[in-house]
């Protein structure tokens, strides 16, 4: 692997669909291009190990999976420098990076900044969701499919949304004891999706869907309209009890609990940028605001894939070409015309891709019930703040997500706010009445990843520093 | 899952909440911790404040510095006013009903070699000159007493006992409600765009279109308190500045009192919950007007590298954030504090970066004598805003 | 509590508090605790409750354990190497370690 350089045109960040797509197309136009991810192997999340699954069978994982090989060899023949292992920290609104690669930290500069760091999964705040034992379904999905690893022993989902019966199909035919499935999905979503379904029918979702749900109903008990929720167990979870409606409080034993409520965007480092974000009530998460190409608020920091908002993997890698040409536009290597005689089959290919979500978004949008924790279950997992304590906190006049975080210290643990800000956010918001587009974030800063004292310590020394000393 | 929404009894004045009161006699323009102070004091005293604080209070300077609550290294002339705002922080639970997180464990400021200490020594003896005890020098083995974990090489120290730290946003946050519940309107939100004469008082316009009249107006608008003295036809050359701050990942208790270095900046200390607050007098830069500050990471290397220097035993720690707030100091690092020297009914605290948060208690109490009274007991001359005013 | 669906890659031999463990090559630190068996890998500085990995993308910072000496390293995002020590972490982490 070749060192890393100080300069470069274009600097990528994250290498799933859309990251590949947008190092692959800028620097098949000549862009000078480094693509920095966090993983040892390229494919992101949705394509997590994809050139080194231990599981060969491919129809354990599904067809959807196996299209991200058509990805990796372009992006290695394409002249990108690929950077795995590597944790990028900053980036500034001048194209500053600071990233660290094996345990060394350094700065950089890129002329062009595209963020391709995707999506996460939504906050799943139930009692004892903090039990070893509890993950989400993306975190059993990535053992699957980096390690072929399948949990023992009694396995219960829980949840809403497509990932929910794709992990219960993928974890059937890996040959997974599933004790069932408990969906959370709200019956009233059905009425509010409805009228979306014509383009839902005519989408490529639609079959897949069904074929999925039809497989997984047949051979597990999947119990609907689940309106509570609560994993049980002292040092681990033991045992799921749920609530359906229409009926009493059941519970199960459980050796391991699968939650998912849908994925939203990861705006650290957008945010930290000081990129403009808005709140999608639709998707009920904060999202940058870009155009058409990618670009965000800020001259030179464009952002794509599902971190500009949940599209999914295939309009991802579309909207990673789109940026790739705009960046290399942006830099000269294309004109305006010859851009948009590019652009033109991934835009196309990207409707496709986009036909039926809005079906999707309505029919699995997240109960409030499992959006907003019960007053002793933790808000903020890393501090071990509680919704209660939030709630007499805003009573007492704190009133925003920054005041609650330097009052109760939510949102200051290491993971800064990715699983606790959406839910701090929206307790806010339903305490005093207000939308979460008034109530705000967290404000956040760079280092968007923890880094050691040891390596910011070892950056190298520049003439900033001293000129911006005052002796005091 | 049911939800319940939850309000406590106390009256919560934010934004356009409750009514106001008809005519203030005063308005502060800033509800930092300064502002708030002037207004805890005020109302105190029986007198009608409100509160205009453009965004909300502790969102800039107050809210995010350092917290330390220091007499030691002092400028000369801020010392009586450290001194007396001491008394007040060892009893802040009576001014404030809340402890603001304050802890006592002493401040030292560490000499890496002899030149150093000497220069601490003098320093010392020219406080003590002064009638002024707080400030120990201590030897190599008394600091070792103190600062068990602090690196081989430091020969001395000054120490002050009495000092400590306090949590910043927790204080400004105490000064709003003591306010709120002694009588004063806070209004967040709320930008003060123009001062104008009206007759004998004053007329305070705001972004939002609203105007506010009083008899008497502080300025305790920090990084902006330059614009409302130019509306004053007062020259205040404020320096906004962004200094840095980091934190780190939770640690095993090391050490307890608050540390700078005498050769090069540093503000050091470790909080109850294990975390350690690293600052000192590295810069990022800012944009007063979009609330941004841009954090450099060269500073904050050469932050880390003191402090890799001067404790070894934070070799293994993480960074897990680093922020900078918009505050702002004046070109000779002391505030200005007293009455406007163009206007009558104009009172002015700000330009306290660096040195402020320990003055928050006393600097109000100052503002509510000269604003009642006319007069203070605390030595401010050499504070005073004409110090900028252009010769001739 | 996890057990592989299929053949495991080249063992790697690595010791958690001092114990063996077998592991396969192109596992993640994470991944190789779950298959062998361990439950819990850290207790919290707060309150020291148990925790165990949660996303496995090094978002959740659950994962967390003393990889070679140093610590509050997020095992998910680790790969597994032949003679790693990998300690569990018990509530504060220890200054100067």
């Amino acid at each position: 692997m070749s060192a890393i350089r100080d300069r470069y045109d274009l600097a990528v960040i994250g290498a799933g669909p859309a990251g590949l797509a947008a190092a692959t197309t800028a620097a098949g136009l000549g862009l000078d291009t480094a693509l920095f991810d966090e993983q040892p192997a390229p494919g992101g999340q949705i394509y997590r190990a994809i050139t080194e699954t231990p599981l060969g069978e491919r129809s354990v994982l599904g067809e959807d999976y196996w299209h991200g090989t058509t990805l990796v060899e372009p992006f290695r023949q394409s002249g990108a420098q690929y950077v795995p292992g590597a944790t990028v920290w900053s980036v500034t609104r001048e194209g500053e990076i600071g990233v660290s690669v094996a345990g060394a930290a350094r700065l950089l500069r890129a002329r062009h900044v595209i963020l391709a760091t995707g999506a996460l999964e939504r906050p799943f705040p139930i009692p004892g969701w903090t039990l070893p034992g509890v993950m989400t379904c993306g975190a059993a999905q990535i053992l699957l499919k980096s390690s072929g690893l399948v949990a023992k022993g009694k396995v219960v989902l829980a949840g809403s949304g497509p990932l929910l019966w794709l992990i219960a199909a993928q974890y059937l035919r890996a040959g997974a004891e599933i004790a069932a499935l408990l969906d959370t999905t709200p019956a009233a979503n059905w009425t509010a999706a409805l009228p979306h379904l014509p383009c839902f029918l005519a989408s490529s979702y639609l079959a897949k869907g069904l074929t999925l749900i039809r497989e997984v109903r047949r051979r597990i008990p999947v119990i609907g309209r689940v309106m509570s929720l609560a994993a049980i167990g002292r040092e681990r979870v033991e045992g799921v009890a749920y609530r359906a409606f229409g009926d009493s409080e059941r519970r199960i034993p459980a050796d391991t609990l699968l939650l998912h409520q849908g994925v939203v965007p990861n705006i650290n480092l957008s945010s930290a940028i000081g990129c403009a974000h808005r709140w999608d009530a639709a998707q009920l998460c904060f999202r940058p605001e870009v155009d058409d190409w990618g670009m965000s608020s800020l001259d030179g920091i464009a952002i794509a894939g599902d971190g500009a908002g949940i599209s999914g993997a295939l309009a991802a890698e579309q909207r990673g070409h789109l940026a790739g040409l705009d960046a290399a536009r942006r830099l000269d290597k294309l004109d305006e015309e010859a851009r948009d005689r590019a652009a033109a089959p991934h835009a196309a290919a990207l409707a496709r891709a986009e036909r039926g979500r809005r079906f999707l978004d309505l029919l699995y949008r997240p109960a409030e019930g499992f959006r907003l924790p019960a007053p002793e279950t933790l808000a903020c997992r890393c501090e071990e703040v509680t919704a209660r304590q939030v709630l007499d906190a805003i009573a007492l006049g704190v009133q925003g997500p920054n005041q609650l975080k330097s009052f109760l210290r939510c949102g200051m643990g290491p993971c800064q706010g990715r699983l606790c800000g959406l839910t701090i956010t929206e307790l806010i918001a339903k305490a005093r009445g207000l939308s979460p587009d008034v109530v705000g974030y967290y404000r956040l800063r760079p280092p968007v990843k923890p880094i050691t004292l040891a390596e910011l310590a070892a950056l190298p020394h520049g003439e900033a520093a001293e000129k911006a000393v005052v002796r005091g | 899952m049911p939800f319940p929404p939850r309000f406590a009894a106390e009256r919560v004045i934010c934004g356009s909440a409750p009514p106001l009161m008809p005519s203030p006699d005063v308005i502060v323009i800033g509800g930092g911790l300064h502002g708030c102070s002037a207004a805890l004091h005020l109302a105190r005293r029986g007198v009608a404040v409100r509160v205009l604080e453009k965004d909300y209070s502790g969102r800039h300077a107050s809210g995010v510095n350092a917290g330390g609550v220091r007499r030691l290294g002092r400028h000369y002339a801020e010392i009586p006013l450290s001194v007396a705002s001491m008394e007040l922080w060892h009893r802040i639970r009576d001014l404030v009903d809340d402890d603001c997180g304050f802890e006592s464990h002493g401040q030292v400021k560490v000499a890496e070699n002899e030149t150093e200490l000497e220069l601490l020594a003098r320093r010392v003896a020219e406080v003590r000159a002064l009638g002024f005890t707080h400030e120990e020098l201590i030897d190599r083995q008394a600091l070792r007493e103190v600062l068990p974990a602090v690196a081989e090489h430091c020969t001395g120290a000054i120490y002050c006992r009495a000092d400590g730290a306090a949590n910043p946003y927790r204080t400004t946050l105490a000064f709003r409600r003591a306010a709120g519940r002694a009588g004063a309107d806070i209004v967040e939100g709320v930008r003060v765009t123009a001062v104008r004469r009206e007759g004998a008082g004053w007329r305070v316009e705001t972004a939002n279109g609203t105007a506010h009249r009083a008899a008497v107006i502080v300025n305790c608008a920090g990084a902006w308190a330059d614009r409302v003295a130019a509306g004053l036809g007062e020259s205040a050359p404020i320096i906004p500045s962004a200094f840095m701050l980091m934190i780190s990942n939770r640690l095993e208790p090391f050490i307890k009192p608050v540390v700078g270095a005498a050769g090069r900046p540093l503000s050091f200390k470790q909080f109850a919950n294990g975390t350690v607050l690293i600052g000192g007098g590295y810069k990022g830069t800012l944009d007063r007007d979009a609330n941004w500050t841009e954090l450099d990471f060269r500073g904050l290397a050469e932050s880390a590298r003191t402090v890799w220097d001067l404790f070894p035993a934070m070799r293994g720690s993480q960074i897990v954030r680093a922020w900078a707030g918009i505050e702002a100091r004046m070109p000779d690092d002391i505030p200005v504090i007293g009455p406007s020297a163009t206007q009558d009914g104009a009172f002015h605290a700000f330009g306290f970066s660096g040195h402020g948060f320990q003055l928050g208690p006393i600097s109000g109490a100052i503002i509510a004598e000269l604003v009642t009274t006319g007069r203070t007991n605390l030595p401010i001359e050499p504070f005073r805003i004409s110090r900028f005013a252009a010769a001739g | 509590m996890f057990r592989r669906a299929s053949e495991a890659g080249a063992r790697v031999s690595l010791s958690v508090d001092g114990t063996p463990i077998a592991a396969s090559a192109g596992d993640s630190v994470a991944a190789a605790l779950l298959a062998a068996g361990i439950t819990v890998c850290r207790t919290t500085p707060v309150s020291g409750a148990p925790r165990a990995p949660y996303c496995m993308m090094g978002i959740c910072f659950e994962c967390l354990v003393t990889i070679d000496g140093v610590g509050s390293r997020q095992a998910c995002l680790t790969r597994v190497r032949d003679g790693m020590r990998v300690e569990t972490q018990q509530g504060k982490r220890e200054a100067g370690r």
